[in-house]
């Protein structure tokens, strides 16, 4: 990780989600960014990144969709470091720039496709992707953030909720466990460290790179309402008002399936689910809908209401 | 193979044990019955080894062997460890019965993880983040890319 290099201006690669269930996520991520004078381009003519389904199907060819991000951004549009929030993006960006770098069969199949495709193959090593937690943490970091509160989060109990494809499988985050400073794959705490500076109480939450079930969702809901019901639970009994998310797969399906468990199941439990950039957008000072909170299906505009931060 | 209703009645029980620390180790004893019905639904003996001083870490890691996606449930099991040692250490604090609780939803989503997973031959691949990063020879087949 080159902890020097100036964040101020990243290419932005969204990703499909963001555009769909998880709009809050781009919303809010835009919405931050532009408060703090970070500068997001975003990828020109991106594709999906082969998240889950092609990948399941075909990885390689998931390698090669990855890779063709991350060559726009390095040769078409002259970045080094591209910004994805999602994780499912982030973790197959980083998991191309991994199978390119060791896997000759991987390069020879994204070569043949590049060719085909009119562009030109992806360099390994030519950008460095990030995600939003790492964009916020380099770009502004704890000190730097905590100048720029206006409303602070205090009194705001988090559990910061990472999901599973955050840190796994640790060899394609060769970046993460460098030490201080660093993220950690076993005990991640970026998220902590940002809605800290921001004055909320984070409140140890075991479950925070848990399974919430997001793959199965379709397939099995009732595994992942259980999964994401325990999940909710345990926040609960944390006392957490909110969790907080960093992944859109994983924030859906925390609203979703804390629907499905009170209706289905009769189970109610309480947290909030919010991205933790709206968090930091409202810690900011910014307004509730421009950082997208009426967009979440967790109602939480009452609650942000009452604590003076809505 | 212990059926899972056994698993989670025992976990529920060992969260009303009147001693904490018994109740901590049963909490493990019990995460270690989750990983040996998947270790053994693959046909392989569970390992007796300790790792960390923990079999319940080494069965972890026996039962991610040949699938990554299993170490989705790695700070899982670190995390029932690590309550096990805050009981251990700290008997008389007075969060005990809430460490305790939240032990056991550790445990229980372990149980329900490894659930999951156990109907992934019926179901389809159930963990999206890593298989098939580690699979040299796919067992589907590879379409022709060109």
């Amino acid at each position: 990780m080159s902890e020097q290099k100036d964040l101020k201006r990243v290419a932005y690669y969204p990703g499909c989600a963001l555009e769909g269930t998880g709009h809050a996520y781009d919303r809010s991520t835009r919405a931050v960014g532009k408060e703090l004078g970070l500068d997001l381009v975003e990828v020109e003519n991106w594709n999906c990144c082969g998240a889950m389904e092609v990948k399941n199907i075909d990885p390689k060819l998931q390698t090669y969709l990855s890779s063709r991000v991350m060559s726009i951004a390095s040769e078409d549009m002259g970045f080094d470091t591209v910004m994805a929030p999602c994780n499912g993006c982030y973790h197959n960006l980083k998991k191309a720039e991994y199978d390119l770098t060791n896997d000759p069969e991987n390069v020879a199949v994204t070569e043949r496709l590049s060719e085909k495709a009119g562009h030109p193959t992806y360099k390994p090593g030519s950008v460095e992707t990030i995600h939003a937690l790492d964009w916020l943490k380099r770009a502004i970091g704890e000190e730097g953030l905590k100048e720029r509160i206006t409303h602070s989060l205090k009194g705001l109990k988090i559990a910061n909720y990472y999901g599973c494809m955050y840190t796994r499988p640790r060899h394609i985050f060769p970046e993460k466990d460098q030490g201080p400073g660093s993220e950690s794959t076993l005990q991640p705490h970026f998220m902590d460290d940002l809605l800290e500076a921001a004055g909320a109480e984070i409140v140890d939450y075991p479950l925070k790179t848990a399974c919430c079930g997001g793959a199965h969702t379709l397939s099995d809901s009732d595994t992942s309402t259980k999964l994401v019901l325990n999940l909710l639970e345990a926040a609960d009994e944390c006392d957490a008002d909110i969790i907080a998310t960093e992944c859109p797969t994983c924030h859906s399906g925390l609203e979703m399936h804390q629907i499905r468990a009170e209706t289905k199941l009769g189970k109610k439990t309480n947290a909030k689910i919010v991205y933790f950039t709206q968090l930091i957008g409202l810690a900011l000072g910014m307004n509730a809908r421009t950082v997208g909170i009426h967009e979440n299906v967790s109602d939480s505009i009452n609650f942000f209401r009452e604590k003076g931060l809505a | 193979m212990t059926p899972f209703e056994t698993i989670t009645a025992g976990i529920a029980a060992a969260v009303g044990d009147s001693d904490a620390r018994r109740g901590a180790d049963a909490l493990v004893t019990w995460g270690e019955r989750i990983l040996e019905n998947w270790v053994e639904a693959r046909d392989e003996t569970p390992t007796a080894n300790e790792r960390e001083g923990f079999r319940l870490l080494a069965l972890q890691r026996q039962g991610a062997k040949g699938d990554p996606s299993f170490n989705a449930c790695r700070e899982t099991c670190r995390e029932l460890v690590y309550h096990r040692n805050l009981i251990h250490d700290e008997p008389e604090n007075v969060e005990m019965p809430k460490r305790l609780k939240m032990a056991a939803m550790v445990a229980r989503h372990l149980c329900l993880f490894v659930q999951g997973k156990m109907e992934e031959d019926a179901l389809g691949e159930f963990c999206c983040s890593s298989r098939p990063l580690h699979n040299e020879k796919p067992t589907e087949e590879v379409p022709n890319h060109a």
